[in-house]
């Protein structure tokens, strides 16, 4: 970043100077450069159960999943930089509300799940939000943090509408109004994930990289500085938490419909702390990150958890070492990596 | 149903319990305060401690040689990661040290259930304590009071450790000005490893203190980790007095919330929590945000 910015200076004192491509990137809100290697991720991501299925595709599906989850996540953390320690009870609020809708309710059309989840999760986010912003820091990790056990509290007491402790079972599979599509065949689904994704992160790539995404990153550097410049920074805040908030409700919603079951573990506090795990891990404030961060966890589990009954020991172990030695996450490990070629180091 | 009785049986669980998570709460909020490190690991600490208490007692039937034995072990352990890995950190934003602690947490849940296993287990109360006691016409668990007595002790032990010790100014100094105390040629490298294996001790004590009444069980540790942060941010960070009002205030409400709502009574801690946040955003004893 720093090697950017003083790019950028020289290029402005020297218009001729080589490190012109540089300044490109940084005004461009989509570089061109990468535009490709997202469509190319894209293409394989939907060719490729036409390639493997079963396994792999299971795995596939739950990074994706797991890798929204997170990226929703990295716009409340990573660039409006508010450290929430509660984000699971959004994801256990849009599994719950889905759950309860077709189990209880027998409604599964996707538009109706999609809607009340969207919903339900902002208007939570606008509680908690609303409470969460008077304070910074550890407050704020905190106050979210008791709020997602509150979820979580009424996820295992409200037994006649959650089932409880046992969770709720037969979440059906939604259903989409296109002739000859049944969302209950993994490929299917595993598609319809794809689709979800994707679009959420077209639309949180355009958010975090529009004027109001900028902001954010300038309330996180320097916050007293934008209330003088006049921005409404509780305002900023409290949107950013809901935007997070409701992707991560649509994360539950996939999650809940995948396993076609929810219980109360998934709305623990420790799933809060884990989906931080994965923006740190992958680095926050990149949005990309955050997904490599999410398979690199799911990832590790299912190889650990194969091959050793005390995989959680060892899984640990490694989040220790990576927070001891890896500064910014994986992302910073690929910027080091390209910075070197490039030979800035 | 609101006979004296039942009131004054309740007020004795509810300080007992209140008293037992103030001592958790007492070494979060101290490392908090001197260290700025939220200690995801505490819940840890206690559940070890607990566990190192129970095969203590399992093995030479002394509860009281358990209730030395166990906080040693567990301040040792506390000292490692204090040196070993928490003191690279300090410099780091917060979030670090957090997930620092949050991936040291994650492997002791394992490590305790690789050691004892995942069966439910409970510490024999001392002997001479497993019956109970007659207190104003009612018959009271012993070990219960003596709970309370433990509570009590340990907490004037630690108004008197921070108000009329020099260790203790010194400590009420860095909670207020890392800074100015190293400028004044304190060593505060050491009083950090200080306060975090005093606070790991006292979580273990806390552990085999409970041990009798609560029992050890897969997730304790999280359960517990949970309500003593809960005291701290009711209390106000970084403030013992903080932590003994919030203890016994939470301790209080979730007994009775309990007895009264027992679908509710997680509800009513957090309630609890809520109105006092909005009222000072800060905890009861807190310092205001600047």
């Amino acid at each position: 970043m720093a090697d950017a910015v003083q790019g950028s200076i020289g290029h402005l004192a020297e218009p001729t100077a080589p490190e012109a491509p540089v300044l490109e990137d940084i005004r461009k809100p989509w570089p061109a450069r990468i535009r490709p290697g997202y469509l190319a991720i894209l293409i394989v991501l939907l060719v490729f159960p036409f390639i493997s299925t079963g396994y792999p595709l299971t795995v596939l599906t739950e990074v994706l999943i797991f890798g929204l989850f997170a990226m929703s996540l990295d716009v409340i953390l990573g660039y409006a930089g508010m450290p929430s320690f509660g984000h699971a009870a959004f994801f256990g609020l849009g599994a719950y509300g889905t759950a309860v809708l077709a189990a209880k309710l027998g409604q599964s059309n996707l538009a109706v799940t999609l809607s009340v989840t969207l919903a339900l999760t902002a208007v939570l986010a606008l509680i908690i939000g609303a409470l969460a912003i008077r304070t910074s820091g550890v407050y704020f990790l905190m106050i979210t943090l008791a709020f997602a056990q509150m979820v979580y509290a009424a996820a295992t007491k409200w037994t006649p509408l959650t089932g409880g402790s046992n969770g709720l079972p037969g979440v059906r599979r939604p259903t989409i109004f296109i002739p000859g599509i049944e969302t209950t065949d993994p490929k299917a689904f595993y598609l319809f994930v794809v689709v979800v994704f994707a679009l959420s992160f077209f639309v949180l790539h355009r958010l975090v990289n529009s004027p109001f995404g900028r902001s954010l990153v300038g309330i996180r550097e320097n916050e007293v500085r934008m209330r003088a410049m006049g921005y409404g920074v509780q305002r900023y805040k409290l949107a950013a938490f809901v935007v997070g908030a409701m992707f991560g409700g649509v994360a539950g919603l996939l999650w809940a419909t995948f396993n076609s079951f929810i219980s109360p573990p998934d709305v623990y506090w420790t799933q809060s702390g884990t989906v931080l795990l994965m923006v740190l891990l992958g680095g926050s404030g990149t949005l990309v990150g955050p997904v490599l961060g999410a398979a690199f966890f799911q990832v590790l589990e299912l190889v650990l958890s194969s091959k050793t009954e005390h995989w959680q020991i060892v899984l640990g172990a490694v989040f220790v070492i990576f927070i001891m030695f890896v500064r910014r996450g994986l992302m910073g490990i690929w910027a080091q990596f390209l910075s070197l070629r490039r030979g800035h180091a | 149903m609101f006979s004296f009785d039942f009131l004054f049986v309740q007020v004795l669980n509810g300080v007992g319990y209140g008293l037992l998570i103030f001592l958790l709460a007492a070494g979060l909020t101290l490392i908090f305060g001197m260290m700025d490190v939220i200690n995801l690991a505490h819940g840890s600490f206690y559940m070890v401690g607990a566990y190192v208490g129970f095969s203590m007692v399992s093995r030479t039937h002394n509860f009281w040689l358990a209730l030395v034995v166990a906080p040693i072990v567990v301040g040792a352990v506390g000292l490692v990661i204090e040196t070993g890995l928490l003191r690279r950190l300090y410099r780091r934003v917060q979030l670090d040290q957090v997930i620092l602690t949050f991936g040291l947490a994650y492997m002791a849940t394992d490590i305790v259930k690789w050691i004892w296993g995942p069966d439910v287990r409970s510490i024999d109360p001392p002997a001479g304590m497993d019956g109970g006691t007659d207190v104003l016409g009612n018959f009271y668990p012993t070990y219960r009071l003596a709970v309370i007595g433990i509570g009590i002790v340990i907490a004037l032990l630690l108004w008197f450790l921070q108000r009329r010790t020099r260790i203790g100014s010194i400590i009420r100094a860095g909670v207020a000005d890392k800074e100015m105390v190293s400028g004044l040629g304190i060593n505060v490298g050491l009083v950090f490893s200080g306060v975090f294996v005093f606070g790991a001790a006292l979580a273990a004590l806390s552990g085999v203190v409970a041990g009798p009444i609560l029992g050890l069980y897969q997730g304790m540790d999280s359960d517990t980790l949970i309500i003593a942060l809960i005291v701290v941010v009711v209390g106000g960070l970084g403030t013992l007095t903080g932590a003994f009002w919030g203890g016994l205030l939470i301790g209080i409400a979730d007994t009775f919330g309990k007895v009264l709502i027992p679908e509710f009574s997680l509800f009513l801690t957090f309630a609890v929590m809520v109105v006092v946040l909005l009222v000072r955003p800060t905890g009861l004893f807190g310092r205001r945000l600047a």
